[in-house]
């Protein structure tokens, strides 16, 4: 066949070599990546998915370094039993502000997409410090060294990286970062000024050390909004179909 | 094909020093991933440290095996062949294959200090800081033109199909790794300089990185290791390429489909149905240049078929091509979407991984190794061709008790998770279904450690054969192995 006579060409000249590379492996990306970006049904319309607060992002980037995606999904998928097991499956919009999404692909652990508001803070305590006094059968490594103080000095840096790349946050929201941070560690009250930018986030002292805003109080606020901020009972069903 | 016959004055120095590398790197990430593996039979080992806990261990693992050994095994046996199919010394000669080689090793250090102490952008197999992502990136440009720069200055007309195979790897890694981690440093506006967040979030993060993920074990594991086979398997049978134009199709359409397939990695997850039906289809068809590749392989053994059972280290490049070939229909297969509901979040792809990983990259590394050695140290032969059949059978072994204890906790946690009682409910708890699994753990660390055992065999037959011993039965090789 000719064709293959003609691959001389190709196969003597290093540089339609690398051009004829560079256009097979071109194609697919672009194909599978950029319609994500402008069909507009990727991510469905849906309300209540916020930015996290400073404290829960703080604790998202701990649990981005601690690498529990290594172990445990974000991602429930349409199934009756995940439904069942661990709510209703996700949807793009909730992972919107993900920066990286954490959908993971393993779970020797369960899914966290929608941990929020199952366990107490007291259970998460326990459970990170050392998980077999909760789960005696977990295999989960303990995580003691999470009550040592949060670093808030670069909270306000973050955010406003996570701006540059798409996270909707407000100058006031910055501005704010560490009185929220703290407020959120420390305060019940329902009027805390941190609801009214981020609703739905979990308040309150979790590790029993009021005083001082630890890692965990990060991680475990994080895991608690987990899942939470869609209401799926005001949620139309066209809303989400895809 | 040509030998070193001539006066070309090959760059060799870099090559040994790239094949001591991958032999350490080698041993240090089976060791981690076979640690992990006892921490996950047996969790007292994380040993409730933060840095040695599983979420900072494991990327330790993949990325020592992965781009440490492997990526050490791709600059040694690329920069060996890409010399001797060109009949040309190496473009900028030692000075930039040092340069090279010592950068890489400062990187994998400090990757793999870097998440011990914390510090990941949070995704798999791309868990290496922006900055680290940079010096990659500074090292890989040095490597593209010490590759490409020895092809433009051959003394052979054609360019050998092995190194098409590598110069793919190398582009199509580079455009993988600078897209994949495109992120913006917080230290530029007050936060850690040690911390980034990637430019897309989401679902859109999701296709970028299996976009990269997938094709790092297409382009790196793959592409890279085939043209390995497209060199070391004819030498050492001392055979021809079974087709050339099998060559030219498999080449061609794998680099083109490869690049498609990883939407199956995100199956009935969030990201929209067409990209998760595209990807399916196109890993579907993949099964075809992949199995093309492995006849191509393996028929390059016509007439040659008895070396399987008198040459062990010949055992160890046919046996990488199977295994890849079994590898790549079992892939395929998990894409469907129907297995891979089953199959996804459970330990059945960690044994399609490790079927490929242990059977295909680090067999044929193991028989271009065995290859590579006594060439360039210039002895006849390894010390000891009947420890070579050692390795072989001890790893294969290993290799068994892994991929078998995968696929039943696999196919078994996946089952036990979809299980309903006779009254309707979910029959089994999450932790019922973590505590099943322990025997098979159990198992496959047990392979894990088979697996290391035999890597030491050939790193003692390895420090003898650089000594000059040579072991008595090297006499008689017919005999070596097992019959």
């Amino acid at each position: 066949m000719s064709i293959f006579k003609q691959h001389k060409h190709i196969e003597t000249n290093v540089f339609f070599l690398a051009v004829g590379i560079l256009l097979c492996v071109i194609v697919g990306g672009l194909v599978e990546v950029v319609p994500l970006f402008t069909i507009e049904s990727t991510i469905e319309k849906v309300d209540g998915v916020r930015p996290y607060s400073p404290l829960e992002q703080a604790g998202r980037d701990i649990y981005v370094r601690e690498g529990c995606y290594n172990c445990h999904s974000q991602m429930i998928r349409p199934f009756k039993d995940e439904v069942e097991r661990y709510g209703h499956y996700s949807l793009a919009a909730e992972s919107k502000y993900d920066h990286p999404f954490q959908w993971s692909s393993k779970r020797t652990g369960p899914d966290l997409a929608r941990v929020g508001g199952k366990y107490t803070n007291d259970w998460h305590v326990r459970h990170m410090i050392n998980p077999r006094d909760v789960v005696p059968e977990s295999i989960m490594p303990g995580y003691p060294h999470l009550m040592r103080a949060l670093d808030t000095s670069t909270i306000q840096g973050n955010m406003k990286a996570l701006r540059v790349v798409g996270v909707p946050y407000t100058d006031a929201q910055i501005a704010n970062a560490v009185k929220d941070l703290t407020e959120q560690a420390s305060s019940d009250s329902p009027d805390a000024a941190v609801l009214k930018s981020y609703p739905k986030a979990r308040m309150g002292d979790v590790d029993g050390d009021p005083k001082k805003v630890t890692e965990m109080d990060a991680l475990v606020a994080y895991l608690q909004v987990l899942g939470t901020m869609v209401d799926f009972t005001k949620v139309k069903p066209e809303a989400i179909r895809r | 094909m040509s030998t070193n016959t001539d006066a070309t004055r090959y760059c060799e120095d870099v090559v040994k020093k790239f094949v001591l590398a991958a032999i350490f790197w080698g041993v240090v990430g089976f060791l981690a991933g076979d640690f992990i593996a006892w921490q996950l039979a047996f969790p007292a080992l994380n040993l409730d440290l933060e840095w040695t806990t599983f979420g900072r261990l494991r990327p330790v693992h993949t990325s020592a095996v992965i781009f440490a050994f492997g990526g050490n095994i791709l600059f040694a046996t690329s920069l060996y062949v890409v010399q001797r199919t060109c009949r040309a010394d190496l473009f900028g000669g030692a000075g930039l294959g040092g340069f090279i080689f010592w950068n890489f090793q400062a990187l994998i250090v400090v990757a793999a200090l870097t998440y011990v102490l914390g510090f990941s952008q949070g995704q798999e197999y791309a868990e290496p800081e922006w900055w680290v992502d940079l010096w990659l990136t500074v090292i890989w440009v040095a490597y593209l033109i010490a590759f490409a720069g020895t092809i433009m200055k051959r003394r052979e007309p054609h360019i050998y199909v092995a190194n098409w195979f590598f110069l793919a790897m190398i582009l199509t890694v580079a455009m993988l790794h600078l897209g994949n981690n495109l992120a913006v440093p917080a230290g530029f506006f007050g936060g850690s300089w040690m911390k980034s967040y990637n430019l897309f979030g989401g679902v859109q993060n999701a296709m970028t990185q299996w976009w990269y993920g997938h094709n790092a074990v297409g382009f790196f594991l793959t592409a890279g290791f085939l043209g390995i086979m497209y060199y070391f398997v004819p030498k050492r049978a001392e055979r021809p390429v079974y087709s050339y134009r099998l060559s030219i199709v498999h080449f061609w359409a794998l680099i083109f489909l490869y690049i498609w397939a990883g939407p199956h990695h995100l199956h009935y997850t969030a990201l929209p149905d067409w990209a998760q039906t595209l990807g399916a289809t196109f890993s579907i068809m993949l099964w075809m240049p992949s199995w093309g590749g492995m006849i191509n392989g393996l028929m390059t053994l016509s007439g040659a078929w008895d070396k399987l059972r008198t040459d062990p280290v010949m055992r160890f490049l046919v046996s990488s091509v199977a295994f890849y070939g079994m590898s790549t229909f079992e892939g395929p297969m998990m894409s469907l979407k129907a297995v891979n509901s089953l199959s996804h979040y459970t330990d059945w792809t960690v044994g399609h991984v490790h079927s490929g990983a242990l059977g295909w990259v680090a067999f044929v590394s193991f028989g271009a190794l065995y290859y590579l050695v006594p060439k360039l140290w210039g002895r006849k032969e390894v010390y000891s061709l009947k420890l070579v059949g050692v390795h072989f059978w001890i790893a294969t072994i290993g290799i068994v008790l892994y991929i078998t204890a995968m696929w039943i906790s696999g196919i078994m946690q996946g089952l036990m998770w979809r299980a309903y009682d006779n009254l309707g409910f979910l029959q089994y708890s999450f932790i019922e279904t973590v505590e099943a699994m322990h025997p098979y753990y159990v198992i496959r660390a047990t392979g894990g450690l088979l697996f290391v055992l035999g890597a030491l065999v050939m790193v003692y037959n390895f420090v003898k054969t650089i000594k000059g011993d040579v072991a008595d039965e090297a006499m008689q090789p017919s005999t070596a192995g097992a019959r």
